[in-house]
């Protein structure tokens, strides 16, 4: 079931990191682990949980449905089920799945016989999410500083903080994440559609090589990267894009408290200028 | 754990240069001889160059570099021809576009005409660029996917500097030039419109751009991961399917329950890329043309959250002049 034709030989034991033989095995296309039964318990723990701040919130409208963390009198004491005691649970619960994902996924590379890339650029994205909701909260003393989870409430919360320090895109690390950002994107597309290019050519033309590929580049801007060193490049953009996102945003507090644009004064006042 | 993760290149041989493939006889000769860069072909391929420079690239260039000349230019005039003062204050100047009072007529050179004509050169430099991706990729008798998803990128850059403006009925609606002042446009569009976090395609550009990058992680992480198996090799592996592809597969059904092939990727991949600017451009077009704030459509549509009184105490209004 749900079985490719090559996939027999490659479902053999071990590559575990926790719990032996125990857990080593697949539910249809799924391999479960020790780590994949943690993945469903806090997974299920946490939408349970969301489903219950949803019944109390007064509305199933998805666009809607809102868990706010508690309010700041609570500092960084648990605070009441229904005054963000739940958001905190949840979060509690998302790491909890989060990490287990990253470690299910290191289990699973080595039973390919595979590099840690995957779990490591996974854990980049689940740090960017433990500075918004554990790290920046703790510098700032309140859990309430952490973000709601709601489809736009979080979007609002993006809106309030940015404009807390006047104008966010000022802010150099916001600057820098969103230029890696963009350049994923630019590198992504160029990528893509290169390889496309090559594999779905002219009409009436055979399939055309890596040198085509590396042709293409150097005929366009006189440099090829490679078809290694596209990857490299790819996933450093990917994981700069997150990495100074996380960055941006716990400089945003603890570390300045004013507005963005006043934070570039230091250049105007350079001593070379005079 | 200590174990090469490929992250860098170890050996590197070093060869004549790849001149590249044949082009037909009508294009004209590549230019440079190519050299080797040692900390380049660390990273990636040592070689840089030959490059193909032709009509439409030489033109691009030179309508690019007019573009550029006239910004800087203008940006020196508005300090007074000080050089000191310019590299100061470069991060805040800007070339504006015309006053609102002009609309869509052609002002005097100092009161937008300048920014009219570098918009001008730079959006030819865009388009000579855009052919220049169509033909170098006929030449080499490959797809022109590259030329498509340029295209999208140059559908946001005429919405938000052509096609909005003149929908809406002047040229002071477009994006200045200049590093903080296109920053302050893009605060200022969405304040005046109800929060462009309303906008649903706005919504829709953010997810293709996160989702972009979620993509290049996985499978850049995939195929680096995938190293000792020559993963890389991805033309050669769409086609004929080695263990490379293979485990590649299995990773993501194994985790996810789900997986691409090594073509179907790139294809998840140039969609997701090409949809960023595509839904990006369209909420732009809709903004101030159909849709004049979008908190109050989100209100009207039923998405628009609102918030107990009380989760407003922490902090007072200012308007209302409520002190702590």
């Amino acid at each position: 079931m749900a079985m490719l034709s090559f996939e027999q030989k490659y479902r053999v034991r071990g590559g575990t990191l926790v719990g032996g033989d125990l857990f080593d095995f697949w539910i249809g296309p799924f391999w479960v682990g020790f780590f994949g039964v943690t993945t469903i318990f806090f997974s299920v723990i946490g939408t349970v949980l969301i489903l219950m701040g949803a019944a109390q919130g007064g509305t199933w409208n998805p666009w809607l449905i809102n868990i706010a963390p508690p309010d700041l009198k609570y500092g960084l004491a648990w605070a009441p089920m229904y005054e963000g005691g739940l958001w905190q649970a949840i979060t509690i619960c998302a790491i909890g799945a989060f990490v287990s994902w990253a470690l299910r996924q290191a289990e699973i590379s080595r039973k390919l016989g595979m590099g840690y890339h995957i779990p490591i650029a996974y854990g980049v994205a689940v740090f960017a999410y433990v500075t918004l909701v554990v790290i920046r909260p703790v510098l700032m003393g309140a859990w309430g500083h952490g973000f709601p989870y709601g489809i736009f409430s979080h979007l609002d919360w993006v809106s309030n903080v940015g404009y807390q320090y006047l104008h966010f895109h000022y802010n150099p690390a916001h600057m820098i994440a969103v230029s890696f950002f963009f350049t994923t994107v630019l590198a992504l597309s160029l990528h893509g559609a290169l390889v496309l290019s090559a594999l779905n050519p002219q009409r009436g033309e055979p399939v055309k090589t890596s040198e085509h590929e590396n042709t293409f580049f150097r005929d366009f801007i006189g440099y090829s990267i490679g078809t290694l060193g596209i990857h490299r490049l790819g996933l450093f953009l990917a994981l700069s894009a997150g990495f100074w996102s996380a960055v941006c945003i716990v400089i945003s507090g603890p570390f300045w408290t004013r507005g963005w644009p006043e934070w570039w004064s230091w250049w105007l006042n350079l001593p070379i200028w005079h | 754990m200590a174990e090469y993760q490929n992250i860098f290149t170890r050996i590197q041989v070093t060869g004549p240069a790849y001149p590249g493939v044949p082009l037909p006889a009508t294009d004209s000769a590549r230019k440079y001889t190519p050299t080797h860069v040692h900390l380049f072909g660390r990273l990636g391929d040592a070689q840089v160059g030959p490059l193909y420079l032709g009509a439409t690239g030489i033109a691009s260039i030179i309508c690019g570099t007019v573009a550029f000349v006239i910004i800087g230019l203008v940006m020196l005039d508005s300090v007074g021809w000080n050089l000191v003062q310019f590299v100061r204050q470069l991060p805040w100047l800007a070339l504006e576009p015309p006053a609102p009072s002009t609309g869509l007529k052609f002002p005097p050179l100092n009161q937008g005409g300048w920014w009219i004509i570098a918009g001008f050169f730079l959006s030819l430099s865009v388009l000579l660029w855009w052919v220049r991706t169509y033909r170098r990729a006929l030449s080499l008798g490959m797809g022109t996917h590259v030329a498509w998803a340029f295209a999208a990128a140059l559908w946001l850059f005429f919405v938000v500097g052509f096609f909005r403006p003149l929908a809406m009925g002047s040229w002071s609606e477009a994006v200045p030039f200049g590093i903080f002042p296109h920053l302050d446009w893009t605060a200022a569009l969405s304040i005046r419109h109800g929060n462009l976090f309303y906008n649903p395609f706005h919504a829709l550009s953010i997810v293709f751009l996160y989702g972009s990058t979620l993509l290049f992680a996985m499978h850049g992480a995939t195929i680096l991961a995938l190293g000792r198996f020559g993963g890389e090799r991805e033309i050669e592996l769409a086609i004929d399917r080695g263990t490379a592809a293979e485990r590649g597969g299995l990773f993501w059904r194994w985790t996810m329950g789900f997986n691409a092939s090594f073509e179907s990727i790139h294809r998840w991949a140039w969609w997701f890329a090409v949809l960023c600017p595509l839904t990006g451009g369209i909420g732009i077009l809709l903004t101030g043309t159909v849709v004049d704030n979008w908190h109050a459509w989100a209100v009207q549509h039923h998405f628009a959250p609102s918030y107990p009184a009380a989760s407003f105490n922490a902090l007072p209004d200012p308007v209302y002049g409520v002190a702590r």
